[in-house]
C-alpha cells in the first residue's frame, strides 16, 4: 500500500497534480486491488485529478464521497460503452457520467443515451479520404484576412508588450528562431506562490537592472575629462541589491575608476570628448543584475498567487531556480520549449499559442485544425517551419517543390541526383493532368491477378 | 469510345549527355539568321523546317505532321569552346573544391568513402533527400593534401556567376571539364552526381540543344513585320559569337581575342539559361526590356509551373458582374441568357431523350433552350447552324452527343476569388434570366464574401456525369451552411432581415388578412377568429419546422446582470415551442451568418434541404414584411436633443480637463510611473484611458436619447443587421481618439502635430482627440487614423495571402486513411486519429461530439416524461 501511495505521489508531483490525501488513499486502494501497472496507474491518477477539479470546493468526507460516486459512474458508463462495443474518447465517457448526475438518469435512459451518443459519434466521424490538410490550412489561413496588423497589444499584463494578431500567427507557423517579443510567465509552487516577499526577491534577481537605475546623481565633467556618478543607497535597497556586488561589477568592467563610498569617478581611456560621451553611456548601461535574455519584469497578483511576467525568455535556467513551479511556468518561445521540454511540449505550445492568438482577435477556429498544423510541424521530431525552409522544401516530390518556390534550384538538383517523382501528391497530379489522390479521387479499382 | 486512360506512374529526372543531345537533334544549327528575303526559313538556321512548324499550311520535314500536330523537334549547336551551365556553377565549384587538382579523386580517405557511400546508398534505398549527406561531404572533403596522390591543394573560389578561380589563376571551362571528366563514377556519387543519370562533366556544355520552333514561335505583327521570340533572339546571339569564335580560332587569332570571345559566348549562354543570375547584367531587348529566357519562363507566379501547370485555363466557364435577387433561392444562381446560350452541357442521346434533344437542335444556336454542337459517335463535331440543322436532325440517333444550352435546373460551379476557403466554390442550380449579370441570393454573400459594388464571379459548367454527381453530393450550397472552420454557419442573412422582427413585439402588428400564406408551405393558417389580425410571430412561425423547440438569447440582449427572461420589455428572450415562436425577437442570432441559432438547429436536426427552405422562406418573409412596413434610415436617426449635446459637451470638457491635470502632474514630476514603464509611457497610457472612457460615456449619453423602437438605425445596430452602435455614436456624439501605431498622434511638424499648436503640447486636442461628431465639424487629424487603416489592410491581405499559400502547400497532401489516421502522400503518419477524437469539425456540435443535454431532453421527450 505504502509503495503505491509513494508512486502516486511521485507521479503527481512530477505532473503538477494535487490529490487530497483521502483521495490518494482511495486511488491506491483501487490500484492495489486491481494490480495496476504503472501506465494504467498514471491514467487513473490523471482521471482522479480531473474528477477532483470538477468537485472543487468540497472537502474531507464530502469530497471523498463525491469523488467515489463519480468514479463509480464513470466505471458504469465505461462498462456500458464496452458492452455496446463502442469506442469513446475518455473525455466523452466522463461527460456522460456527469450527465447522469446532472439529469439523474435511470439505467434505461443511460442505455438510450449511450446508444444516441454512439450514433452521433459515428455520424460525426471524418470520412476516409477527406482532405483534412487543405481544410485545416484554409481554416487557419482564411481568418488571417480578418486579423489586425497592429503588432503590439497589451495582453493581460498592461506593462508588457506582446506581439499579437497576424504578425504573431505568421511567426508561429514560420517557427522563427528569434521571436519578436519573447515573454515568460513564472509561477511558484507550494506556499511560495502566496509569499509576496519571496516572489519579489526572485523577480528582482532576474530583472535586468543597470547602474542608471540606482544612481542619485550623474554628471559628465568636461573640464577634468571624467564621468561622475553617485549611487543611491535607498534605491539599491529597494531593488534588493548589494552594494558590494555593484562595486565589484563596476571595478571588473572599468579600469580607470575611483571609488569613494557612493561617489564613482570614471575616466575615459583616451581624453577626447567622444570617448567621454561613449563612456558615459557605457557607465549608465552597465548591467548590475539580471539573467541572460531577460529584460523587464512585472509581478502580478492572479487569484491570490503572485506571478512573474518577464520580457525576454530563459526557460531552462528558470527551471533550475528553487520554488519555481515547473509545471505551469511557461514561455511563448516555441523553440525554447522544444529544447527544454521536448517535441511534444513544443507541439502543445504551438497549439496553445496559435489558439490564443486567434481567440484574442475574436476569431474561432476549431482546435482540430490547429492540432493538425502543429502535428505537421512537429511530425519528424523537430519543429519545422511551414514554407520553403521547412515542410514544403523537404517534400519528396520534385514537381511539388518546384511548383512552390525556387523552381530552378529544385529542377537542376533533381537532374544531377537522378531523382524520381512517384507522383503521389496533389500538386504533381494536377501538373500532369491526372485525378488527385484525395476524396473521390482516392478510390480506385484493384484488378484480380 | 474514349479509350483506356493511361496513368503516368513516375517521372525520372536526369542530365543530358552531349551524345544524347546530338542523337536527339534533327538539325545542326550554324547560321545566325532566321529567314531569307522572301520570308522562307533557311536550312541549318534557327527556323529550320526540320525543327517543326507552326501554322497549318506547312508540313514538318522531320515527322511529316501538319502544324499544330507536330510537337516540334530539337536541334543542336556545336559550341566552339565549352561553357559552364549557370545553374550548375555552384555545384561545379563545390565539386572542384572537394576533388584533387591532379588526380581528381575525392579528398576523402578510403574509409570515409566507404562510410559515406554506405549512407548514400541507404538513403537512396529509402528515397530520402541526399542533400544533407552531400553537404556534409562537401564540408568534409576540404584537405590541403590529397590522400590519394599527395598533391598539395589550392583554394578554389567561385567568382559569380560562372568563373572558377584557383588561387590566382582563372580556370577555363575546358580545364574545368577535364578535371570533372577524370572523376570516377564511384566518387561522383559521393559528390552528389548520380552516375546512373549524369556525369559531372556534362555540367560543362559542349553542345547546346536548340528548342523547336513551337517553343519559341515568331509572331507576325499587323504591319507584316516579323517579331521573334526572346529565346530566338538569344540563340541568334549565341550563334553569332560562336561563329566568330570558331573563325578566329581557325585563323589563329591571338589568345587574348579568343579568350574575349569565349567570355562573350559564356555570357550569352548564361543569359540564355537564366537572365536573372546574380552577377550578370541581364541581356536586354532593343527597347531596354530584359529578355525572358528559360529560367524566367518557368519560375514565379507567372511562370510555367504556377501559371500553366498548377492552374489551367478552361472552357465552358463564364464571368460577369453579380447582382442581388431575393427571388433566386440560396442554392440557385441567375444566369444571363447570353451566357446560357454560350456555355453548353453535353448530353448523350438515348431513346428516351431523343425527342427533347431534337427540340433543342430545332431551336438552333440562337434561340434559348437550343444546342450549339452535335458530336457524332466517330468524334466529329458538327455545328448546329440554322441552315444545317435539318441534316443534323435527320441523322441524330442514340449514341450522338448534343451540346445543348444551359437551362434551368442544371448544376454549375460558382466561384468568387480570392478562393480562401472551400465555401468560395459551391455548386448552384441554374436559373436562366434576362439581362447580363449573375443573380444570387443575399444569403450566399457571406461565404463568398461578395457584395454588389461591381464584384465579378465565375461560373463553370460540368462536362461529365461523374463531375456533376460529385458536385451534387458534395458541393451544393446547403451542404456548406455549416463551415468546417468553426462548426458554425457560413451563410445567412444579415441585412434588412432583422428589423422586421423587432417590430414584432406584439405592439405593432402588420396585417396580412388579405393575403393567405404561401401555399407552398402547405400548412393551414391559424384560425382567424373574430377577424383578429395575425401577429408577426405567428406568421414567422409558419416558416419554422413543426416540432422545433429551442430557447436562446437574441442579439439585442443587453446582457443585464439579472436576466428577466420572458418579462423583459425588449423581448430578447426567444422561446420556440413546437414550431411556434412564443416570445422573442428574430435577429442576427436567429439566422445571421456565423451566428444563427435557429438555422444551426434546423441544419442539424432537419438536414440541409430543410435549412435551405427555411433560409429562402424566411428571407422572402422578411422582405415582404419590409415592403409592408417600410424601412429606411436617414440622418434624422442620428439626431439628439440640444440637452444631450450639452451633456456630452460638458462631459468631454471635463475629460479634457482631467487630461490637463495629468499633464500638469507629469510636468511637476508628481506622476507615479507604472511598474516597468517610463514616465512618458505612463502619461500616454493614462491619457488614452481617460479619453477612451470619455468617448464611451458620451456615446452612452447619446444612446440613452435614442428611441429603440422607432429609430431604424438603432434597430439595425442592435439586431446586428448592419452597422454598430459605435458608428451611430461617432456620428452623433464624439468621434474619439485617432490613433496611429496604437498610440496618440505624434507625427507631423517639429514637436507638434499641426502648426497651430504649441511645440511640445500634450493636450487632448493637439494629439488627435476629435471631440466633435461626424455630423459637426471635422478635424484635420481625423485622416491619420483612417490612413493607417488603409495601409494596414493593403499589407495584411498580401501577408495573409502568402501565409495561406504556404499553409495549403504544406498540408495539402494530408488525408484520412481507412483506419482513421492522418497520413501524407509518403505514408508518414501525422496523427493516429484526426483531432485526437476523429470528429469532423463541420459535423460536430460546436466543436463537441454531441450535446448531451439536448440528447437527454430528446430521450425524455420520446419516452413521454
Amino acid at each position: 500500500m505504502q509503495d503505491v501511495i509513494k508512486k502516486i505521489e511521485d507521479y503527481s508531483s512530477r505532473n503538477g497534480i494535487m490529490l487530497p490525501n483521502p483521495v490518494t488513499e482511495y486511488v491506491a486502494g483501487i490500484a492495489e486491488e486491481e494490480k495496476l501497472k504503472d501506465p494504467e496507474l498514471h491514467d487513473l491518477v490523471r482521471l482522479f485529478s480531473r474528477i477532483c477539479e470538477r468537485n472543487r470546493g468540497l472537502e474531507g468526507e464530502e469530497l471523498l464521497k463525491a469523488v467515489e460516486d463519480e468514479y463509480l459512474r464513470i466505471l458504469k458508463v465505461r462498462e456500458l460503452v464496452k458492452r455496446k462495443r463502442a469506442k469513446f474518447p475518455p473525455r466523452l465517457i466522463e461527460e456522460i457520467a456527469e450527465a447522469i448526475k446532472r439529469h439523474g438518469l435511470s439505467d434505461d435512459e443511460l442505455d438510450e443515451l449511450v446508444r444516441g451518443v454512439r450514433r452521433a459519434y459515428e455520424r460525426a466521424m471524418v470520412e476516409a479520404g477527406e482532405a483534412v490538410g487543405t481544410v485545416a490550412a484554409q481554416s487557419v489561413g482564411e481568418p488571417g484576412t480578418q486579423m489586425t496588423m497592429r503588432t503590439f497589444h497589451y495582453a493581460g499584463v498592461a506593462e508588457l508588450n506582446v506581439t499579437l494578431g497576424l504578425p504573431r500567427l505568421i511567426e508561429i507557423v514560420d517557427a522563427r528562431k528569434k521571436i519578436s517579443t519573447p515573454t515568460m510567465s513564472i509561477y511558484f509552487e507550494g506556499d511560495r506562490k502566496y509569499d509576496e516577499e519571496f516572489v519579489r526577491k526572485k523577480a528582482n534577481k532576474i530583472c535586468k537592472s543597470t547602474l542608471n537605475d540606482v544612481l542619485k546623481n550623474f554628471s559628465i565633467q568636461y573640464a577634468d575629462m571624467s564621468v561622475e556618478a553617485e549611487l543611491d543607497e535607498e534605491k539599491i535597497r529597494e531593488k534588493h541589491l548589494e552594494y558590494d556586488d555593484i562595486i565589484a561589477k563596476v571595478e571588473k568592467t572599468f579600469k580607470k575608476v575611483e571609488i569613494d563610498n557612493n561617489i564613482l569617478r570614471f575616466e575615459p581611456p583616451k581624453p577626447t570628448i567622444r570617448e567621454l560621451r561613449l563612456l558615459a553611456d557605457k557607465v549608465r548601461k552597465l548591467q548590475i543584475s539580471g539573467v541572460k535574455n531577460i529584460g523587464k519584469v512585472v509581478i502580478r497578483k492572479e487569484d491570490d498567487e503572485w506571478v512573474i511576467h518577464t520580457e525576454g525568455s530563459n526557460l531552462g535556467d528558470r527551471f533550475k531556480e528553487e520554488g519555481v513551479d515547473k509545471v505551469r511556468t511557461t514561455t511563448n518561445d516555441i523553440h525554447e520549449i522544444e529544447t527544454v521540454l521536448g517535441i511534444e511540449a513544443a507541439r502543445n505550445a504551438i497549439i496553445h499559442e496559435a489558439k490564443r492568438t486567434m481567440e484574442e482577435q475574436g476569431l474561432t477556429v476549431d482546435i482540430r485544425h490547429i492540432m493538425l498544423v502543429a502535428d505537421m510541424m512537429t511530425a519528424d521530431g523537430s519543429v519545422k517551419s511551414i514554407g520553403r525552409h521547412g515542410i514544403s522544401g523537404e517534400k519528396a516530390s520534385v514537381l511539388a517543390r518546384a511548383s512552390f518556390e525556387e523552381t530552378g534550384k529544385h529542377l537542376l538538383r533533381a537532374s544531377i541526383r537522378g531523382e524520381v517523382d512517384h507522383l503521389t501528391g496533389i500538386i504533381e497530379n494536377i501538373i500532369i493532368g491526372q485525378p488527385i489522390p484525395l476524396g473521390t479521387g482516392s478510390v480506385s479499382v484493384i484488378m484480380k491477378k | 469510345m474514349r479509350g483506356i486512360l493511361k496513368k503516368i506512374s513516375q517521372i525520372n529526372f536526369g542530365l543530358m549527355s552531349p551524345e544524347d543531345i546530338r542523337k536527339m537533334s534533327v538539325a545542326q544549327i550554324v547560321t545566325p539568321d532566321t529567314y531569307d528575303e522572301d520570308g522562307y526559313p533557311i536550312e541549318n538556321e534557327l527556323m529550320d523546317p526540320r525543327l517543326g512548324v507552326i501554322g497549318s499550311s506547312l508540313r514538318c520535314r522531320s515527322c511529316g505532321a501538319k502544324g499544330g500536330e507536330c510537337p516540334g523537334h530539337f536541334g543542336s549547336i556545336n559550341l566552339a569552346r565549352p561553357v559552364i551551365h549557370v545553374g550548375f556553377a555552384d555545384t561545379i565549384h563545390k565539386i572542384l573544391s572537394s576533388i584533387c587538382r591532379k588526380c581528381s579523386r575525392i579528398l576523402l580517405t578510403e574509409t570515409e568513402i566507404q562510410d559515406y557511400r554506405q549512407r548514400i546508398l541507404e538513403a537512396m534505398e529509402r528515397e530520402e533527400s541526399l542533400t544533407p549527406i552531400i553537404k556534409e561531404i562537401y564540408a568534409e572533403a576540404r584537405r590541403d593534401r590529397c590522400p590519394h596522390c599527395e598533391e598539395e591543394q589550392e583554394e578554389i573560389k567561385l567568382d559569380k556567376p560562372v568563373s572558377i578561380v584557383e588561387g590566382d589563376y582563372k580556370l577555363t571551362p575546358s580545364e574545368v571539364r577535364e578535371r570533372l571528366e577524370r572523376i570516377t563514377d564511384n566518387d561522383s556519387l559521393l559528390l552528389g552526381v548520380n552516375p546512373e543519370v549524369a556525369r559531372p562533366e556534362w555540367m560543362v556544355l559542349t553542345v547546346l540543344p536548340v528548342p523547336p520552333v513551337t517553343v519559341r514561335p515568331s509572331i507576325t505583327l499587323e504591319t507584316g513585320e516579323r517579331s521573334e521570340d526572346d529565346l530566338t533572339h538569344k540563340l541568334v546571339d549565341i550563334l553569332r559569337i560562336n561563329q566568330r569564335l570558331k573563325e578566329n580560332m581557325e585563323a589563329g587569332a591571338p589568345q587574348l581575342i579568343v579568350e574575349d570571345l569565349w567570355e562573350l559566348l559564356q555570357y550569352h549562354v548564361t543569359t540564355y539559361f537564366d537572365n536573372e543570375a546574380s552577377g550578370v547584367p541581364p541581356a536586354r531587348h532593343r527597347s531596354g526590356r530584359p529578355l525572358k529566357t528559360l529560367a524566367q519562363r518557368l519560375k514565379g507566379k507567372e511562370g510555367r509551373f504556377r501559371s500553366n501547370l498548377s492552374g489551367k485555363r478552361v472552357n465552358f466557364s463564364a464571368r460577369t458582374v453579380v447582382s442581388p435577387d431575393p427571388n433566386v433561392s440560396v442554392n440557385e444562381v441567375g444566369v444571363p441568357e447570353l451566357i446560357a446560350k454560350e456555355v453548353t452541357v453535353p448530353v448523350y442521346v438515348t431513346e428516351w431523350n431523343i425527342d427533347r434533344m431534337k427540340e433543342h437542335i430545332e431551336n438552333g444556336p440562337d434561340v434559348h433552350p437550343g444546342a450549339n454542337y452535335v458530336i457524332r459517335p466517330d468524334g466529329r463535331k458538327i455545328r448546329a447552324y440554322n441552315e444545317t440543322k435539318d441534316v443534323v436532325l435527320e441523322n441524330l440517333k442514340p449514341g450522338y452527343i448534343v451540346e445543348r444550352h444551359l437551362k434551368d435546373g442544371d448544376i454549375v460551379l460558382f466561384n468568387r476569388q480570392p478562393s480562401l476557403h472551400r465555401m468560395s466554390m459551391m455548386a448552384h442550380e441554374v436559373r436562366v434570366l434576362p439581362y447580363k449579370t449573375f443573380r444570387l441570393n443575399l444569403c450566399v454573400c457571406p461565404p463568398y464574401n461578395a457584395d454588389f459594388d461591381g464584384d465579378e464571379m465565375n461560373m463553370h459548367v460540368f462536362q461529365t456525369e461523374e463531375s456533376r454527381a460529385e458536385a451534387k453530393t458534395l458541393m451544393r450550397v446547403q451542404d456548406h451552411i455549416l463551415s468546417p472552420r468553426f462548426r458554425d454557419l457560413s451563410s445567412g442573412v444579415y441585412t434588412t432581415i432583422s428589423q422586421e422582427h423587432t417590430s414584432s413585439q406584439g405592439k405593432r402588428l402588420f396585417s396580412v388578412r388579405s393575403r393567405p400564406p404561401d401555399p407552398q408551405e402547405g400548412r393551414a393558417p391559424p384560425p382567424d377568429r373574430e377577424g383578429r389580425e395575425w401577429t408577426v410571430k405567428e406568421i414567422f412561425s409558419m416558416v419554422l419546422p413543426d416540432d422545433l423547440n429551442m430557447v436562446y438569447l437574441a442579439e439585442i440582449c443587453r446582457k443585464c446582470d439579472e436576466c428577466l427572461e420572458m418579462d423583459w420589455e425588449n423581448d430578447a428572450y426567444v422561446v420556440i415551442e413546437n414550431g411556434q415562436l412564443i416570445t422573442g425577437v428574430i435577429d442576427e442570432k436567429a439566422y445571421g451568418a456565423f451566428a444563427g441559432k435557429i438555422l444551426d438547429q434546423i441544419v442539424k436536426e432537419y438536414g440541409s434541404d430543410a435549412a435551405k427552405e427555411f433560409l429562402d422562406s424566411a428571407t422572402k418573409l422578411a422582405i415582404a414584411g419590409i415592403m409592408h412596413a417600410g424601412f429606411t434610415t436617414s440622418t434624422n436617426d442620428e439626431e439628439i436633443p440640444e440637452e444631450a449635446k450639452e451633456r456630452i459637451e460638458a462631459h468631454l470638457r471635463n475629460a479634457e480637463a482631467r487630461v490637463d491635470q495629468l499633464i500638469e502632474a507629469y510636468e511637476n514630476g508628481e506622476l507615479e510611473p507604472l511598474p516597468g514603464r517610463s514616465l512618458e509611457e505612463t502619461l500616454e497610457m493614462k491619457i488614452m484611458q481617460v479619453l477612451g472612457e470619455a468617448k464611451d460615456k458620451s456615446g452612452e449619453i447619446a444612446e440613452s436619447y435614442f428611441d429603440m423602437d422607432e429609430n431604424h438605425a438603432v434597430i439595425m445596430a442592435l439586431t446586428g443587421a448592419r452597422g454598430a452602435m459605435l458608428n451611430l455614436t461617432q456620428i452623433t456624439a464624439c468621434v474619439g481618439q485617432q490613433s496611429v501605431h496604437g498610440g496618440r498622434i505624434t507625427r507631423g511638424y517639429d514637436n507638434r502635430t499641426l502648426p497651430h499648436f504649441k511645440k511640445g503640447e500634450l493636450g487632448a486636442k493637439s494629439r488627435g482627440f476629435v471631440h466633435s461628431s461626424y455630423k459637426e465639424d471635422s478635424i484635420l487629424l481625423e485622416f491619420m487614423g483612417g490612413r493607417e487603416g488603409l495601409v494596414d489592410t493593403a499589407i495584411r491581405t498580401a501577408q495573409s495571402g502568402y501565409m495561406q499559400r504556404r499553409l495549403v502547400n504544406a498540408l495539402q497532401d494530408l488525408t484520412v486513411d481507412e483506419n482513421g489516421r492522418v497520413v501524407d502522400n509518403r505514408g508518414v503518419i501525422i496523427q493516429t486519429r484526426f483531432g485526437e477524437d476523429g470528429v469532423d469539425p463541420a459535423k460536430s456540435d460546436y466543436g463537441k461530439i454531441v450535446d448531451l443535454d439536448k440528447l437527454v431532453q430528446e430521450i425524455r421527450l420520446k419516452s413521454g416524461k
